[in-house]
């Protein structure tokens, strides 16, 4: 769906933008070898929050993503939640 | 201990009257003018001076020219003045009124509102003059308390004297008249030692006033023939935003309150080629330090040390320090912190970098923003994006992240000729962006853009900063 293609949108942009060597995206990925640091995934978080208007990290009990694929679910959940 | 006074201090009253020329020098308000020569017979309190001999007084005018009128009647009569500025909160009133054990009030106000709970001798003060009642003889050294804004809600009380504050100010008649001006309200540091130097120096006065747009103070100041004038970066930021910035030709061009960045400096320096460009170091507690002229932002290492009258600054965990004989004496009342060390030096708050020979102001010990652990000092980001040729200002601020606690993001306003309209706005941001990348480390550049037709300015002239 759409969130997915957001989410991976702003992963290839930020890597750009941030002159970081993203690795290839695949469900199973772990966040920490995606070749970004915390600074990407912060701005990434905040470009998401602007383009979806919504932070599922604002939520108290979000499991934080070990995997690109959990970082995927945790917006597409959040997305379904919204009304 | 503080040095004890000596025992002939000159009131404010002698000291401007010994510059001569009294009739010549005007202290002119946004609807009324005095001249000093007025003053010789004539009296702004209505009869009431030696009512408030000895006494701790309330200055409590809505008027900078009252205001101006009462300080130079009152120092050396009053025991104590408190400078009350135009945007005290009413609910503050009271605290500061038992910390100054206060007797009585000096206001412009119709009776109805005159009165101040708890006070019972209450002084009118107007720009029309009735014959002086009492004589103005000096020999009381008088404590003057000024009120910045503390962390819990209280304001801190300053105590100063006529010494403290004049310290940094050479007295005596120039060659050449100074009409002095300035943006600041006269109840503040910083517009106080411009009313000061104007009064001791042998100048006029022309004083701001809260209810006049920028565009009708310059013109005003125009009018009257400005020649010295000073006001926060924020302050002469809005003013080259007027047309009417064009209506002064001042010959010395001051600021002070905020950082000066080379941007300031350089528009300063375009707007008034002829002017002598100066920023200035000073605080309410620390009181003024020095003044750089070279029109660079910063100001040389050679600075540092021990620098004759007593004077000395030093850089101790990164923020700048000051011992002089221009620093206040104590908090009235007295906060948990002290004003000054144990060695007399007063910490400013206020974080320098030494960068080659030179210190550059990078912000405010409590103003930090931090990205995952690595501090960021909005002022730094801001000296950068000031920098791009069509900002006029910005506001750096933080913006909560779950991932590193906060994102730096800024406002910008662009000068007049600038517009983010259209497709513009992305171009300008990644232009905007690129710069603070080519000039900070990753952590500090902004990671989002936002024009704004306008920042809110504090009524200190400072830009409002709801982070710190």
């Amino acid at each position: 769906m759409s969130v997915k293609l957001d989410v991976l949108t702003q992963f290839e942009q930020v890597a750009k933008e941030q002159k970081r060597t993203l690795a290839p995206l695949s469900d199973d990925l772990v966040l920490l070898d995606s070749g970004l640091d915390s600074l990407c995934l912060a701005i990434i978080v905040a470009r998401l929050e602007d383009a979806l208007g919504f932070d599922p990290f604002a939520a108290e009990d979000a499991d934080f993503p070990v995997t690109l694929g959990d970082f995927v679910r945790l917006y597409e959940d959040a997305a379904h939640a919204a009304p | 201990m503080p040095p004890t006074p000596p025992p002939d201090v000159p009131s404010l009253w002698s000291a401007l009257a010994a510059a001569g020329r009294l009739f010549d020098r005007v202290l002119a308000g946004a609807h009324a003018r005095v001249t000093l020569g007025d003053l010789l017979g004539g009296s702004s309190l209505g009869g009431r001076l030696e009512a408030l001999r000895g006494r701790s007084v309330l200055l409590a005018t809505g008027d900078q020219l009252t205001a101006a009128l009462a300080l130079i009647e009152l120092d050396g009569v009053a025991g104590r003045l408190v400078l009350c500025p135009p945007d005290l909160p009413a609910a503050q009133l009271p605290f500061v009124v038992a910390t100054a054990e206060v007797q009585a009030c000096v206001t412009d106000r119709p009776a109805p509102e005159a009165g101040v709970p708890g006070v019972d001798v209450v002084a009118g003060c107007s720009p029309l003059l009735a014959p002086a009642d009492a004589e103005r003889r000096g020999g009381h050294p008088t404590e003057w308390i000024l009120l910045t804004s503390g962390t819990t809600g209280q304001p801190k009380m300053v105590v100063h004297t006529l010494a403290s504050l004049a310290g940094a100010i050479t007295s005596g008649t120039p060659a050449e008249p100074a009409v002095w001006s300035t943006f600041y309200d006269i109840r503040r540091y910083g517009g106080l030692q411009i009313l000061l130097r104007a009064l001791l120096g042998g100048g006029s006065m022309v004083l701001s006033s809260a209810q006049e747009s920028t565009g009708d103070f310059l013109m005003r100041a125009g009018a009257h023939g400005v020649t010295h004038i000073s006001g926060t970066p924020s302050h002469w930021r809005r003013a080259l935003m007027s047309p009417a910035a064009r209506r002064i030709a001042p010959r010395y061009v001051r600021l002070s309150g905020e950082i000066a960045d080379q941007a300031i400096l350089d528009h300063l320096r375009a707007a008034y080629p002829d002017a002598r460009i100066a920023h200035a170091f000073a605080s309410t507690e620390a009181g003024v330090a020095f003044d750089v002229g070279d029109g660079l932002a910063g100001f040389p290492a050679s600075l540092i040390g021990p620098r004759g009258g007593g004077m000395e600054l030093k850089v101790e965990e990164g923020s700048l320090r000051i011992r002089s004989a221009r620093t206040a004496a104590r908090y009235l009342g007295g906060p948990v912190e002290g004003l000054a060390d144990r060695d007399g030096f007063v910490d400013t708050g206020d974080m320098v970098e030494l960068r080659g020979d030179r210190y550059y102001f990078v912000g405010r010990r409590g103003g930090i923003i931090n990205v995952g652990g690595l501090k960021v000092h909005p002022e730094e980001v801001e000296a950068v994006i000031n920098g791009h040729p069509r900002v006029r200002m910005s506001l750096v601020r933080t913006r909560k992240n779950p991932i590193t606690g906060a994102l730096v993001v800024a406002d910008v306003v662009l000068q007049a000729a600038a517009t983010a309209a259209n497709g513009h706005a992305a171009e300008l941001e990644r232009e905007i962006i690129g710069l603070c990348r080519d000039a900070l480390p990753r952590h500090k550049v902004p990671t989002a853009i936002r024009f704004v037709s306008a920042l809110p300015v504090a009524a200190t002239g400072k830009l409002v900063r709801h982070d710190a």
